[in-house]
């Protein structure tokens, strides 16, 4: 946590509510790049995908953005959410590893099913209705533009935006629940 | 999908902005300090003395007290609902509307001779108020839940228990002007309770419904 980044990385977010797109996308990656490092440093044993905690980290940052003042410093507010989305997926884990050992105990099944492990947002927009997943991914993964996207789907802009913004809420609070 | 998909996607839905946290409290405020006064003016209302009772020192204490409750918790759960934010200060704060309590019930206790202490304690309607302070709080503390889930409390249960805190000395307020019972015994007895049962209540919404 350095004086520098903290200096960028306000200014970056200040520039991107006052409407600044660029700014916006320069501050995700540098908030996903300080995650990443705070969340592997973080998990030291398996069992928690470290990048399955930077993404819920980032939408959460994304969907909780208006709990951010101003005129407070930023990196206090990343770190505490990060922290409380990984302590989060630690006890998720406790969880399901305590499923896991009672299947085992009752039935022996084969220890390689415990493994496959897909990403947790693909389920979480997996459980999305197909017209904010058509959305959704067609941004995302196909990198589409949101004039791009209406084309293709028939539909207007603003439709596009509004099932963008109602499907990532969506994973956002689905994130890692989907599972199980 | 990669952490760069994702971030192209977030980054096309940078325009939708929502209200300042800081903002949509005063508003949550507002709006709860509205219900709250519906209910207790459609229900009991203030007693028809209030005017002389303004008057007496210890009918404007009560009002001391449950504002004092009102306005630091309103601070605390401000800072709570904001990830990062210090809470120390907010935190410390809190003592203040007990410790008010403490030092009326002491000088009371002074004031009083001991054969009066009883009466005062049970007071003439300990269970008015312990149903109206519940009853006019739930509306408010179910609109501050609501803003804890529009928030990000990194301590959902603490934010709920203060939220409770907050609904209980909002209603606690209405709840004075009707009140015969101004003794502060009568005060640091039931207010207490009828206050404590919300804030039970708002730590079990926090737990179970502030979820993000």
């Amino acid at each position: 946590m350095t004086g520098k980044d903290e200096a960028e990385l306000s200014r970056l977010l200040r520039a991107a509510i006052a409407g600044d797109e660029r700014a916006y996308a320069d501050f995700l990656h540098g908030i996903a790049a300080l995650v990443r490092g705070f969340v592997r440093r973080k998990i030291v044993q398996g069992g928690v995908d470290p990048e399955d905690v930077v993404q819920e980290t980032l939408l959460a940052i994304h969907v909780k953005r208006h709990t951010w003042r101003p005129d407070a410093p930023v990196l206090p507010w990343v770190y505490a959410i990060a922290r409380f989305k990984l302590i989060d997926a630690f006890r998720r884990r406790g969880r399901r590893i305590e499923v896991e050992i009672d299947e085992i105990a009752e039935t022996f099944a084969e220890p390689e099913t415990e493994t496959v492990s897909e990403r947790d947002i693909n389920r979480a927009l997996d459980g999305l209705p197909p017209s904010q997943r058509s959305v959704v991914s067609l941004i995302s993964v196909d990198g589409q533009s949101i004039g791009e996207t209406a084309a293709k789907l028939g539909i207007s802009e603003t439709a596009v935006r509004v099932s963008l913004h109602r499907g990532l809420a969506a994973i956002a609070k689905r994130f890692g629940r989907t599972a199980t | 999908m990669r952490t760069e998909d994702l971030i192209k996607a977030l980054d096309a839905d940078a325009r939708d902005e929502a209200m300042p946290m800081g903002k949509a409290w005063w508003l949550a405020v507002g709006v709860a300090m509205v219900i709250a006064a519906a209910v207790f003016f459609a229900t009991i209302g203030p007693r028809p003395d209030i005017m002389p009772a303004m008057h007496t020192m210890r009918f404007m204490s009560k009002f001391v007290f449950t504002l004092t409750l009102a306005v630091s918790a309103f601070a605390l759960i401000r800072a709570l609902s904001m990830p990062g934010a210090s809470t120390r200060r907010a935190m410390a704060r809190m003592i203040a509307a007990p410790l008010l309590v403490v030092l009326a019930v002491v000088l009371e206790l002074f004031v009083v001779p001991e054969a009066d202490w009883g009466k005062r304690l049970i007071g003439s309607n300990m269970m008015i108020c312990m149903s109206f302070i519940p009853l006019i709080g739930i509306g408010p503390l179910a609109i501050f839940l609501g803003m804890l889930r529009y928030g990000a409390p990194t301590r959902p249960v603490l934010a709920g228990a203060v939220a409770g805190l907050l609904a209980g000395g909002l209603a606690a307020t209405f709840y004075a002007a009707h009140c015969f019972d101004d003794s502060p015994l009568f005060v640091a007895t039931w207010y207490t309770v009828a206050i404590a049962f919300l804030t039970a209540l708002g730590a079990l919404g926090g737990r179970f419904f502030v979820r993000w």
